[in-house]
């Protein structure tokens, strides 16, 4: 085991290249393109025994990863936001196939306005795909869950793509200590791909993907997808349990912090669900008990896990870096759905949006979140869903519309001053 | 040129006599695509894998049925190509990894209709051909989104009627030049094809077959509920196509395009037209003089410029 200084990208594309890919369709999107062009010097220098092809789009590539990894050999993939979307009719496509293969989506908010910053509206468009999903928070997860993700995938009971998920910018592009794992030890803990009765070979004709007629045969193979992606929970603590014995580092699908005599508890994913950590610490400092429970698989979903961890607690903010338009937080949804009718399940499940577009969440509205959870519990009162916006930047874009509205009335001013100069000339 | 190169279909006896595709599919009575298809395959043969975009040929195999003695992957309307690059890099890496060994190699074939070829699928073929991929491509031309019931598609024809040009004068627009189009990219090998014409056709899949990179074929599709016409007319309205010249048969290969049968009399381009219920309104109630005279008036132009750089 060595110790370097990776980024997000760079840790996504190792674990790629230490389970062994054999072949990465690829397509440049910002903030991805590390993790291709990572891939590509490696395989260019003879480091790195694999195939790269760049193809003309996000849906080709994941066309081309399904139906190499359906012919029969270990696919990785990546791409961000505007990518995952132009490729979703094949990510629905590709996972009905049942082809187990490791795709890594760098979170980047989605247009418009277009935007390159990171929230978590790409990855979510995805979740009822077929696909199953990991986030991360850290790079050293990036690197451990993506070699993860190909056990995860390529499992019998499962046989199903999975999403790797790391936040643009705040980890794409943080460098963090991450240990390197061996890379043998890696080969034995991933294994030889195998490729099942998913192939295609000229001895062995077969049809995959073909179509069906009626609702009885495709709600049947609708069904099996739905059944073998629930199997991942408990495969995915399996695998898990595996990876702590050789490299001795711990991934649970959901991860609890200072959560046990907890009042409240934040629910958040992804990289800014570190500063929440933080918050948790202080706020613990100052005598409330707090804490933080994040869910690494996403789907499928680990509702047991969050009625478990739930129990008894008093209550709960649950902060989305995404938003549906017109129904709120996908997470809080989620979340209340897992735990309605629970016995003593939480009474109080606040939904807060914030960090969307890479915008920050500060710490004083950590501390804000938790006293207005906490009043409201003294005064029995409900909580609305809350949008996070400081008057400052309010202020801040009230200037940008007002300088827009000087610039407009200037165009007017001179175009009309013209038009009087042409009237005035006839 | 090797060996191989010298034709071995020389005469129509020549041809297979076994056909290799099952029969009872979903297809039309008459479907002039199917045609191609069947004589296609026995020329590719068996050891192929077909990569199938969305289109009347999807409904070739379903589950839990097909006609294919190989393989099929239906893909999605845009990425059939991509399908392609998918599985020829898998089995070129298996083969190069020594997994399997080359008799269980296969042909990579792509198929499509125009609707994919001419519009949606077009970018997925262009990225295909610039990365000199391995593979055949088969494109079905019914000059129409026919699935769905023929609404017009960058392949249908002047002053056709479909189901979205059903005005007194059909489709406004113009038939795109696809094969000028793929030859653009410098493949190794692009032709036309046509059920009807099977000599021609299976001299060029034996050819496409012999040669390495992108080799696109594109076979005219008369379509009987389509173009409206009655589906025992399909062989006469395609041989009728090249001998009116509306199809020419032609093939691309090192930089230069060959007419492999050259009409010596061309037939007034009405005598393929007034079969098809899709140009009625051209002779009923009325002749459209004006619009036939502009018909006729193009493939005069096409074949003028053919014949003056033999």
């Amino acid at each position: 085991m060595s110790q370097l200084l990776l980024t997000g990208n760079a840790a996504a594309a190792w674990g790629a290249r230490l389970a062994a890919a054999d072949y990465i369709p690829a397509f440049p999107i910002t903030p991805q393109t590390e993790i291709i062009e990572c891939l590509a010097s490696w395989i260019d220098n003879n480091e790195m025994d694999a195939r790269l092809v760049t193809l003309e789009s996000e849906h080709s590539m994941i066309t081309a990863a399904g139906a190499a990894a359906a012919t029969g050999i270990r696919v990785y993939s990546a791409t961000s936001s505007q990518g995952l979307l132009y490729a979703m009719e094949m990510l629905y496509s590709v996972a009905g196939w049942r082809t187990p293969f490791v795709l890594t989506n760098v979170s980047r908010g989605l247009s418009s306005p277009i935007t390159l910053e990171s929230d978590h509206n790409d990855i979510l468009a995805a979740r009822d795909s077929g696909f199953l999903q990991i986030h991360c928070s850290t790079c050293q997860e990036v690197l451990d869950n993506t070699i993860i993700a190909f056990r995860l995938a390529e499992d019998p009971r499962i046989r199903l793509p999975v999403i790797v998920n790391l936040d643009g910018f705040y980890l794409s592009f943080t460098r963090e200590p991450v240990e390197l794992p061996d890379s043998e030890k890696v080969r034995q803990f991933v294994g030889e791909y195998d490729a099942e009765n998913t192939l295609f070979r000229a001895s062995r004709p077969v049809s995959q993907a073909v179509a069906v007629l009626g609702g009885s045969p495709y709600s049947y193979f609708r069904y099996e997808t739905h059944l073998a992606a629930q199997n991942g929970l408990a495969i995915y603590e399996e695998i898990t349990a595996d990876f702590n014995q050789l490299f001795d580092r711990q991934y649970d699908a959901i991860e609890a912090y200072r959560t046990e005599d907890a009042d409240l508890v934040f629910v958040m994913m992804g990289s800014f669900a570190t500063k929440a950590k933080d918050a948790v610490d202080r706020l613990r400092q100052a005598g409330q008990k707090v804490g933080l429970l994040r869910p690494r698989l996403f789907r499928p979903f680990p509702a047991e896990g969050f009625q478990r961890l739930l129990k008894k607690i008093k209550a709960v903010a649950v902060i989305d870096q995404n938003i549906s338009m017109g129904m709120g937080g996908v997470l809080h949804s989620e979340l209340c759905s897992a735990l309605y009718g629970q016995q003593q399940a939480p009474l109080f499940i606040a939904s807060y949006i914030g960090g969307l577009g890479g915008r920050d969440i500060s710490i004083e509205e950590f501390f804000e979140m938790a006293k207005e959870v906490s009043d409201a519990i003294q005064q029995d009162k409900t909580l609305k869903p809350r949008l996070l916006y400081t008057e400052t930047e309010l202020r801040e874009v009230r200037k940008l519309q007002a300088v827009a509205q000087v610039e407009r009335q200037e165009l007017l001013n001179t175009n009309r001053h013209q038009d009087n100069e042409e009237q005035a000339n006839e | 040129m090797n060996e191989a190169m010298v034709p071995f279909y020389r005469r129509m006896k020549d041809l297979p006599s076994t056909h290799l595709l099952g029969t009872g599919t979903a297809m039309c009575a008459g479907c002039g695509g199917l045609g191609a298809l069947h004589e296609i395959y026995d020329i590719i043969g068996e050891k192929s894998i077909f990569v199938n975009a969305a289109g009347c040929m999807t409904l070739l195999s379903v589950y839990p049925f097909t006609p294919f003695r190989g393989s099929w992957l239906y893909t999605a309307m845009a990425s059939a190509p991509a399908g392609a690059q998918g599985v020829r890099d898998a089995l070129d890496i298996l083969k190069a990894k020594k997994q399997i060994g080359e008799d269980d190699d296969m042909e990579v074939v792509v198929l499509t209709g125009d609707g994919a070829a001419y519009g949606m699928g077009l970018s997925a073929t262009s990225g295909a051909m610039e990365r000199d991929l391995d593979f055949l491509y088969i494109c079905y031309d019914n000059e129409g989104y026919g699935n769905t019931g023929q609404q017009y598609s960058g392949a249908t024809p002047h002053a056709a009627k479909t189901s979205t040009s059903k005005g007194p004068r059909g489709f406004s627009g113009f038939k795109k030049d696809l094969f000028s189009i793929w030859a653009a990219h410098a493949p190794a090998y692009v032709a036309t094809v046509i059920a009807s014409e099977p000599l021609d056709l299976a001299r060029k899949i034996e050819k496409a077959k012999s040669l390495k990179g992108p080799r696109m074929i594109i076979a005219l599709a008369p379509c009987p509920p389509g173009w409206d016409y009655d589906p025992k007319e399909t062989v006469n309205i395609g041989k009728l196509a090249v001998k009116t010249g509306v199809w020419p048969l032609k093939e691309y290969i090192d930089g230069t395009v060959v007419h492999t049968k050259i009409p010596q009399q061309r037939m007034p381009v009405e005598e393929y037209l007034k079969l098809q219920g899709r140009y009625r309104h051209l002779f009923e109630p009325q002749r459209d003089e004006e619009t036939l005279k502009a018909i006729q008036h193009k493939i005069d132009l096409y074949w003028g410029s053919v014949t003056a750089s033999k």
